[in-house]
């Protein structure tokens, strides 16, 4: 760990990680993401909320180019992370995914032991020298996923033959084992009780300690929970970016505050 | 009268039968057919069906069993000596049957009349004569003790047929009786009708299982003959496969071990073919492929797959086999005798199985939830990265099965190995030999001059359980972890 | 970020800039090129294979629809055909074919003094080799015919010998006359001289396509007709067995069948049959309708049985495919305007069904149409089927061939010439395949109904 950097960072702490402007995303001929610009803010826990099919998730797939895997999509304007362009020609997504890791809406721990399904992203990017090295990374990243005490016993067992929120919270650790600079979140709890929930949630909020955090999701108390900074999508639109409490107390548009009162959904 | 015109009788009555039941059903209702539970013709069709079924179901019972008794009968009428060293029974009843035919086709051809043939105390060797004149195959020369068989066999045959005949019109007529009788306007004729063809359909379902059943008799019984006069312990211990072509001899060895091990080296050298390639075009084709290079190049790996494997089994005896030769024949390394071996086979059934394998791999690849590879590539994982560590391990199941597949198609093959791998049983590890296979020895024992009830022959019905027992193990275990696999992920 | 900042081990490659690919990050993308190069390869093998196997087939193949024919002016000699003069057809026809060679032979050493060739082969005799052993028995059957051509000369067309017929086709070499005893290089050069005179010409031969296969010696007159007639056949037995019956068995399974053990047991059961292999299919047909029932040997009757067995699995696997992407509501709407369960699956459901049961039939008929295997258990090969079949009796229990068995039985002759043969059947053989195939894919495009 580089701790000089670290406490360097932690002084200005609130300088952009992630700039977006004038993003447009197509799928075939259907024009998905609308002029979005948006800014993400490092150490800090940004939500986008908004009716499902607003382009919430895709947005955030654009942000370490997920969607490439998608043939028919296509993405215009530009998302700089760190002042460097993401979707320059000669950005390796690969190299760009290392930095900026994502958890997926449905828990999808790999057909592999515990164990190997968080040593996978260190052993793909070469972080470990040794097996020392990787069994430590592993345990770090398993107790930063707040998961360690329950599975540290069995990290031979399959990945999968853990509970819902357990599966989840594996593939936190298993995001975090990579050592990334953002992490996407992709409606995380969606799939969970409220008591993973609650677990998941007190987990973002310890992430948000090392890493800018950005979460998609569809409960605007989940988002007025967790975040800071609060994005609100409507129809491919960015309607509305701002401090979450401001959001949730006093919008700005019409549209965000038919959204929050439950009228649009 | 022969059995083509009783089925046309038959026939008849039941359309007779059809149009009475249903005028019948009509006139009870006043010839207003709304009064009437059922649609007109379902009157008709309950009286047709009823009069075919019992008919035709009687007709095929007595069919089937008329040979078995009158067999039984006769067999019982020929002595001891008539049976000559190394022969039996049913080769002798097999001379019955030629020459009571035989009989048959003189008189129909004009060449012996009725009343000489039926004479007890006829001439032999007249009657053998004047058969051989008419054209009539005669194989041994005919024995009084034959002939007198061949007589009554005859005359038993004639008149089960005119029983048959008499009781199957009975039966046709009664029926077709009955059941116009039935028609009124409450009968439930449609429900009765749709009972019929349901019973249809499931009789039709039931030839699934009646071939199983044939198949595993069939094998069963002759197998169990091949033990009677071959010990088993040698067929499954033995290092050797030497059959004699004196036919009778007791000096075959008919050991089953060269002919496994060829067909197992020549499914292993097929199987290190097609699957890198096989598995590899399913990799490329499901996870790389723009659609359009996947449209033109999955249609033409599956061509592969439409071609009849006497095309394979050609293409290895005449092109590939040459092929082999001149880089590993005499004139080359001198690794290889002739054209024929482990290799030309085991090569051309590669080709054969490449769309098997790929086919199978990329359903089961595609099977795999793209969540998953989203996971990988959310990590920073590249393409390939994602298919070997990711894709491929939640895949393997699967695709273990589908190679087992593939062996067990390999296993059973027959027209490329007995084209491409030679005749010669062999135990050898160089893969340039002609060795030889189950399937080929299947079809060389059963084709050959040997006669029906030797050793020699029968072996192959050993032969052929061991090849279904093998290939439906692997079938069933494949299909089973295929199963276990597609349900991981439903 | 530089190494000196590196409190311990864990490296952290990429906070350097995302534009420039690190060491590793190279590495990983060679393999990742790699990788993607062994599917390219594996593929490219593939239809390299398939392209090999077609070049095969059609450059050995071609051939076997031309054939040498040699056309010269027979003089039909009263003296030898006819010794009486009366014109009795009776003792035209004991004249046997050997009474025929001569004039032929003559006939064709005219040509050859015509053509002014210098060669030592001046007797009639001497003419044997190049002339097709089925020449004599074409003339003689022309003029049992028509007996009034006897005192005549007319324009014949017969076969060359297979050696001309090879010669001419780069297969007989003159190198490799040393090891052949039926023809000499005398006979070659002869060969050259008419072939400038147009006496012998290499044309295109229906023969083989129509006609019957002949004895190990006539390779020249072999052909597929009376073997393409058994296919036929089969086929006909296949098409009014297989698809009644499985047709049943899949509304049965598909849309009758409680789920029951008995129910299990027949999906157990036409699954593994897909996968049994065809010769113990052979196994069966053997076993059961030739030494059990006593049907005919070699009779399309009963390959078509055995292939019936063979296909059915085919056929309800796609047939319970096609009845059940009917959905559930067609039933639904019928059962509720009355109709019977039975009338709402023949009314409804099954027309529906249709064109994807037809696809299915199809591609099991082309299925069974290639399978030789069990053929050769049942007798249809080493049968040399020379004679068509006379009705539909007759082509069902007469011993005939069949297209991948005749193939097959060529490809067992010594003589080279068969092999081209084979070739040319397969070209036949895949005719009929690409056809069905073809036909199945429009009817699957034309009518699938997508709901």
């Amino acid at each position: 760990m580089n701790d000089m950097s670290r406490v360097e960072r932690a002084v200005d702490s609130k300088e952009t990680k992630i700039a977006a402007r004038k993003v447009q995303v197509y799928y075939g001929d259907n024009h998905a993401i609308k002029d979005v610009d948006v800014e993400i803010e490092d150490k800090t826990v940004t939500a986008f909320i908004g009716p499902s099919g607003c382009g919430k998730s895709t947005f955030l797939r654009c942000l370490n180019r997920m969607n490439d895997t998608i043939d028919i999509c296509r993405v215009e304007g530009d998302i700089l992370l760190d002042g460097e362009d993401i979707y320059d020609k000669r950005v390796d997504p690969v190299q760009l995914r290392a930095k900026v890791g994502m958890v997926f809406q449905k828990p999808n721990p790999f057909p592999k032991s515990i164990y190997d399904n968080v040593a996978y992203g260190p052993r793909i990017h070469g972080l470990a020298r040794n097996k020392a090295e990787l069994d430590e990374i592993v345990e770090k990243s398993l107790r930063r996923g707040a998961i360690w005490d329950e599975v540290k016993d069995r990290l031979d067992a399959p990945g999968t033959g853990l509970s819902g929120g357990q599966q989840q919270r594996l593939c936190i650790a298993r995001a975090v084992a990579t050592e990334p600079e953002v992490l996407l979140m992709d409606e995380p709890c969606s799939a969970l009780d409220p008591i993973a929930t609650a677990q998941v949630e007190e987990l973002i909020d310890d992430l948000r300690q090392r890493y800018s955090v950005v979460i998609v999701t569809h409960s605007m108390q989940q988002a007025a929970r967790v975040s800071q900074k609060t994005a609100f999508f409507h129809l491919g639109n960015l309607v509305e970016f701002g401090e979450t409490g401001q959001i949730f107390t006093n919008p700005e548009d019409p549209r965000t505050e038919s959204y929050i009162t439950g009228r649009i959904g | 009268m022969s059995v083509f015109w009783l089925c046309i009788i038959v026939l008849a009555i039941a359309v007779v039968g059809f149009v009475f039941g249903r005028q019948r059903a009509l006139a009870s209702a006043g010839g207003n057919s709304g009064y009437l539970h059922s649609l007109p013709n379902y009157y008709g069709w309950n009286v047709f069906m009823k009069v075919i079924v019992p008919a035709f179901g009687l007709m095929a019972i007595w069919l089937i069993a008329q040979p078995l008794v009158i067999q039984n009968s006769i067999s019982g009428m020929i002595p001891e000596s008539e049976i000559k060293e190394g022969s039996n029974i049913g080769l002798v009843m097999a001379d019955v049957r030629r020459t009571a035919e035989g009989l048959d086709n003189a008189v129909a051809a004009g060449a012996i009349d009725e009343e000489m043939v039926q004479n007890a105390r006829a001439d032999i060797t007249d009657i053998t004569a004047r058969l051989k004149d008419a054209g009539q195959v005669v194989t041994s020369t005919i024995t009084r003790p034959i002939l007198r068989a061949a007589q009554a066999y005859r005359s038993m045959t004639s008149s089960a047929n005119l029983i048959m005949t008499i009781l199957v019109l009975a039966v046709a007529l009664i029926a077709a009786l009955v059941a116009s009788l039935q028609s009124n306007k409450a009968y439930r004729a449609r429900n009765v009708v749709e009972q019929g063809i349901l019973a249809l359909l499931i009789a039709a379902a039931s030839v699934a299982i009646l071939t199983t059943i044939g198949i595993v008799l069939s094998l069963i019984f002759n197998t169990v003959e091949f033990f009677k006069l071959y010990p088993a312990i040698d067929f499954f211990a033995l290092l050797e496969w030497a059959p004699s072509f004196s036919g009778r001899g007791g000096s075959s060895a008919l050991g089953i071990l060269p002919l496994l091990w060829g067909t197992i080296y020549i499914s292993i050298v097929a199987l290190l073919v097609a699957v890198p390639i096989g598995l590899f075009a399913a990799i490329y084709l499901s996870e790389y492929a723009t659609p359009r290079v996947r449209g033109i190049a999955k249609p033409m790996l599956e061509i592969l797959a439409g071609i009849p494997t006497i095309v394979y089994g050609l293409f290895a005896l005449l092109t590939i086999g040459p092929m082999l030769v001149s880089v590993f024949g005499q004139d080359g390394l001198g690794w290889m005798g002739g054209g024929r071996s482990v290799m030309t086979a085991g090569i051309a059934m590669g080709i054969m199985l490449i769309p098997f394998v790929s086919s199978l791999s990329d359903d089961i690849i595609n099977a795999v939830p793209q969540s998953m590879r989203d996971g990988s590539y959310g990590l920073g994982a590249t393409q390939s990265e994602t298919i070997r560590q990711v894709v491929l391990p939640a895949a393997l199941p699967g695709i273990v099965g589908a190679i087992l597949l593939a062996a067990s198609r390999a296993i059973g093959e027959t027209m490329i190995v007995v084209m491409g791998a030679g005749a010669a049983a062999r135990l050898s590890l160089n893969p340039f030999d002609a060795m030889t296979t189950v399937t080929a020895k299947i079809v060389s024992q059963l084709t050959g001059d040997s006669d029906f009830a030797s050793p020699e022959a029968l072996v192959a019905f050993a032969l052929g359980i061991t090849l279904f027992v093998l290939t439906l193990g692997l079938n069933v275990f494949a299909l089973y972890i295929v199963r276990k696999y597609r349900e991981q992920y439903e | 970020m530089t190494d000196a900042s590196l409190p311990k081990g864990g490296a952290k490659p990429h906070l350097s800039s995302l534009t420039e690919p690190d060491a590793r990050t190279k590495s990983r993308n060679a393999a990742e090129k790699r990788f993607r190069a062994y599917g390219v390869i594996a593929i490219g093998t593939g239809i390299l294979c398939l392209l090999v196997l077609l070049f095969a087939i059609i450059s050995n193949g071609i051939g076997a629809f031309q054939q040498t024919f040699i056309e010269v002016p027979v003089y039909l000699d009263p003296a030898k055909l006819d010794k009486k003069g009366e014109r009795n057809i009776e003792d035209i026809k004991k004249v046997s074919t050997f009474g025929y060679n001569p004039l032929i032979q003559k006939a064709v050493l005219e040509q050859v003094e015509k053509a002014g060739i210098d060669t030592p082969l001046t007797k009639p005799k001497d003419m044997k080799a190049m002339i097709s052993a089925s020449a004599a028995g074409q003339i003689r059957s022309m003029v049992i015919e028509n007996p009034d051509l006897i005192g005549e000369t007319v324009d014949v067309r017969f076969l060359a010998s297979s050696r001309v017929d090879g010669y001419l086709k780069d297969r007989v070499k003159r190198e490799h006359l040393a090891r052949d005893k039926n023809i000499d290089a005398e006979h070659l050069d002869v060969v050259d001289g008419l072939l400038e005179a147009g006496v012998v010409k290499k044309t295109f031969n229906p023969a083989f396509i129509f006609g019957a296969d002949a004895s190990e010696s006539r390779a020249e007159q072999a052909g597929l007709g009376v073997s393409m007639i058994g296919s036929f056949f089969m086929m006909l037995v296949v098409l009014f067995l297989a698809l009644p019956i499985g047709v049943a068995a899949s509304i049965y399974l598909e849309e009758f069948a409680p789920k029951n053990r008995f129910t299990d047991l027949i999906e157990v059961n036409i699954s593994n049959l897909a996968a049994v292999p065809s010769i113990v299919f052979g196994i069966l047909g053997l076993a059961v309708f030739i030494q059990f029932i006593h049907l005919p040997q070699s009779a399309p009757l009963v390959g078509g049985l055995v292939l019936t067995l063979m296909t059915l699995p085919t056929i309800i696997i796609s047939t319970r495919a096609s009845l059940k992407s009917v959905p559930p509501s067609i039933r639904d709407a019928a059962l509720g305007v009355g109709a019977s369960k039975m009338q709402s699956v023949f009314h409804h459901v099954l027309p529906l069904a249709a064109p994807g049961i037809l696809t299915g039939t199809i591609i099991g008929l082309a299925q069974a149409l290639g399978e030789t295997a069990p053929l050769l258990l049942i007798g249809m090969v080493g049968y040399i089927a020379s004679n068509a079949p006379d009705g539909i009796a007759s082509g069902l229990l007469d011993p005939n061939s069949a297209m991948p068995a005749q193939i097959y039985e060529w490809a067992k002759r010594a003589d080279p010439a068969y092999y081209e043969r084979a070739w040319g059947g397969i070209i036949i053989l895949l005719v009929f395949l690409v056809t069905m195939n073809t036909v199945a894919v429009i009817l699957r495009r034309r009518f699938e109904r997508r709901w």
